[in-house]
């Protein structure tokens, strides 16, 4: 009796199992057929894009003429927004996990997620009708006493409505994604780690220096990423607030173009080739984010051993 | 290179709660002191007010004085940084930094408020240290790799290298050894008679054979109930504690029939 019971497993628990597992793997079959399947559309639309003669393309030089000042431009406004928004965004985190008192830090962090509420048009608006304006009295100033630095070569945009302004308004976009995701882990770090380095006689900043942000590094290294994707592909504020051209040095002129606004902006009027040749360009955009996203994975394996993990 | 230890009328509270109530003792220098009790009597608590780690909870502060060699610990002006720079512990579970190597590690304490110090002088240590903690020969081969990689009696012996490293006065240990298997225990009673030599030992301990075996002097704490503070029963050489206790509690507890 007990052997045959023990052979055939029965009962609801078993049939759980199964739909459950069945569950996951379904999901994660659709996760893989979803990113297939817009490769696969970006790579058939784009074919023509790339196989037409130069002298069709927009601006008549081919296809890589055309991409690469917006490959350039998207990378320079994601660059600016993280160079801002990585450390404020870590000096936020580390203020919300470890030296606000309680109430303030509950508080600040749900102003912070906030910020990522807010519709990124409205962000647009904000840098192209307010930012703008009022910054651009620093770009003549930068113009002036830095004006012998290529980035900041003069005559400053009258309008500022530049790249630079652009790379703000992204910085405060992806502050509050770096931020919250880096309070968690911040919040993670186990206290056994801090009383260590505390007992040796460590500050508060040692401590954290010690144990907080070694332990914190790959969720650092993650939610940075997860900004630079954002960035990357941000369209609308961008399209609002840079006033597009060809590609300049200066940061502090109108030109410069990004790749997702190229497309926002010109996708509407356009028609048999224009429109392979801004899903070629959206077809960039997704090699790029993914290898920069391979990087990532890249930086934080590379640490494995001394992640905590073991 | 070590202090004795005076504690004079010392509260504990967590918030409004009384945890501990009116401690006095005196720890000698060059010596093992245990503390045992019950769960929840306010050995651990009182443990970590000799070095202020108290203050990392919230709410928790202290009434009265903890004298080291005269010089009180909650005096004004006094840097609770400085004085566990001063006083080391050594937590229930080993907590090497995962993130360093064993060489660093050891170095963690040296390396802070910027001080410098030369590779020779850091090898030196870092050898003298780990020999002081009976690890050396275990891992002088491997001193690059992660210190989480080691077994958890050799982590602890880490932490306890890293704590001697920066030559403090009093080393204080909190429960060093429950979370080891009896082999690592043993490594750390050997080791922690040794480090008598040097330093004056605080212990708290759940396990009375281990207070018997290591300590010269023994502390009983006692709790009279939930909610209630916690209590200094009765401090003496550890041979009368467990021999010939003088309170009727304690020699209940010494011999097993509660607790």
């Amino acid at each position: 009796m007990t052997s045959t019971s023990l052979t055939k497993p029965q009962g609801a628990g078993r049939a759980g199992d199964k739909v459950f597992s069945g569950a996951t793997l379904a999901a994660g079959c659709l996760i893989l057929a979803v990113l297939f399947g817009v490769a696969l559309f970006l790579v058939i639309q784009a074919i023509p894009a790339f196989t037409a003669p130069a002298a069709d393309i927009q601006g008549g030089k081919g296809f890589f003429a055309y991409i690469w000042p917006i490959v350039v431009g998207t990378l320079i406004a994601a660059v600016i927004a993280l160079v801002i928004a990585t450390p404020v965004a870590i000096g936020v985190a580390l203020f919300i996990s470890h030296y606000a008192p309680r109430r303030l830090a509950s508080g600040l962090g749900y102003v912070v997620d906030l910020l990522a509420a807010i519709p990124s048009v409205v962000y647009g608006a904000w840098g192209a009708a307010f930012l703008a304006k009022e910054i651009s009295p620093a770009y003549n100033w930068l113009a002036n006493n830095l004006g012998w630095l290529p980035i900041f070569q003069g005559p400053a945009s009258a309008t500022g409505k530049t790249i630079l302004t652009a790379g703000i308004v992204l910085a405060v976009m992806v502050l509050p994604i770096i931020t919250s995701l880096s309070r968690e882990i911040f919040l993670q770090t186990p206290k056994l780690h801090e009383e260590a380095a505390l007992a040796l006689g460590a500050t508060r900043w040692e401590m954290i220096r010690m144990a907080v942000l070694p332990f914190g590094r790959p969720g650092i290294v993650s939610a940075v990423m997860l900004g630079l994707g954002r960035a990357l592909g941000e369209t609308m504020a961008v399209a609002l607030v840079l006033s597009s051209g060809v590609l300049t040095a200066s940061l502090i002129q109108s030109g410069n173009q990004t790749i997702a606004a190229e497309i926002a902006l010109n996708f509407p009027e356009a028609s048999g080739l224009k429109v392979s040749t801004l899903i070629a360009a959206g077809l960039v955009l997704f090699v790029i984010t993914l290898g920069v996203n391979m990087i990532a994975r890249w930086i934080i394996t590379r640490h494995k051993e001394f992640s905590g993990a073991n | 290179m070590s202090k004795r230890i005076d504690v004079k009328d010392l509260n504990v509270y967590y918030g409004k709660f009384l945890a501990v109530e009116d401690v006095n003792i005196n720890i000698d220098a060059k010596s093992v002191t245990a503390f045992i009790g019950p769960s929840g009597c306010g050995k651990s608590t009182f443990l970590r007010t000799l070095n202020r780690m108290h203050e990392v909870i919230p709410g928790a502060r202290v009434e009265g004085e903890v004298l080291l060699d005269g010089d009180n610990l909650y005096g004004p002006g006094v840097d609770p940084v400085t004085v566990r720079s001063q006083i080391g512990m050594v937590f229930q579970r080993p907590n090497p930094f995962p993130t360093m190597s064993i060489r660093d590690n050891v170095l963690a304490g040296v390396k802070l408020n910027n001080q410098k110090i030369s590779k020779g002088e850091a090898d030196a240590l870092v050898e003298r240290s780990l020999r002081g903690a009976n690890l050396w020969n275990e891992v002088k081969d491997r001193l690059a790799k992660p210190g989480s990689g080691l077994s958890g009696g050799q982590q602890q012996r880490l932490c306890i290298a890293r704590a001697i490293a920066v030559e403090p006065q009093v080393i204080l240990m909190d429960e060093p050894c429950s979370a080891l298997d009896p082999i690592s225990t043993l490594a750390i009673e050997d080791l922690i008679n040794e480090l008598k030599d040097e330093y004056t030992v605080v212990i708290v301990t759940h396990n009375m054979q281990q207070a018997a075996r290591v300590s010269d002097k023994t502390a009983f704490f006692n709790i009279a109930g939930t909610g209630k503070p916690g209590k200094l029963i009765e401090y003496g050489d550890t041979h009368t504690i467990f021999s010939n206790p003088s309170v009727k509690a304690t020699e209940d507890y010494v011999s097993g029939r509660f607790g």
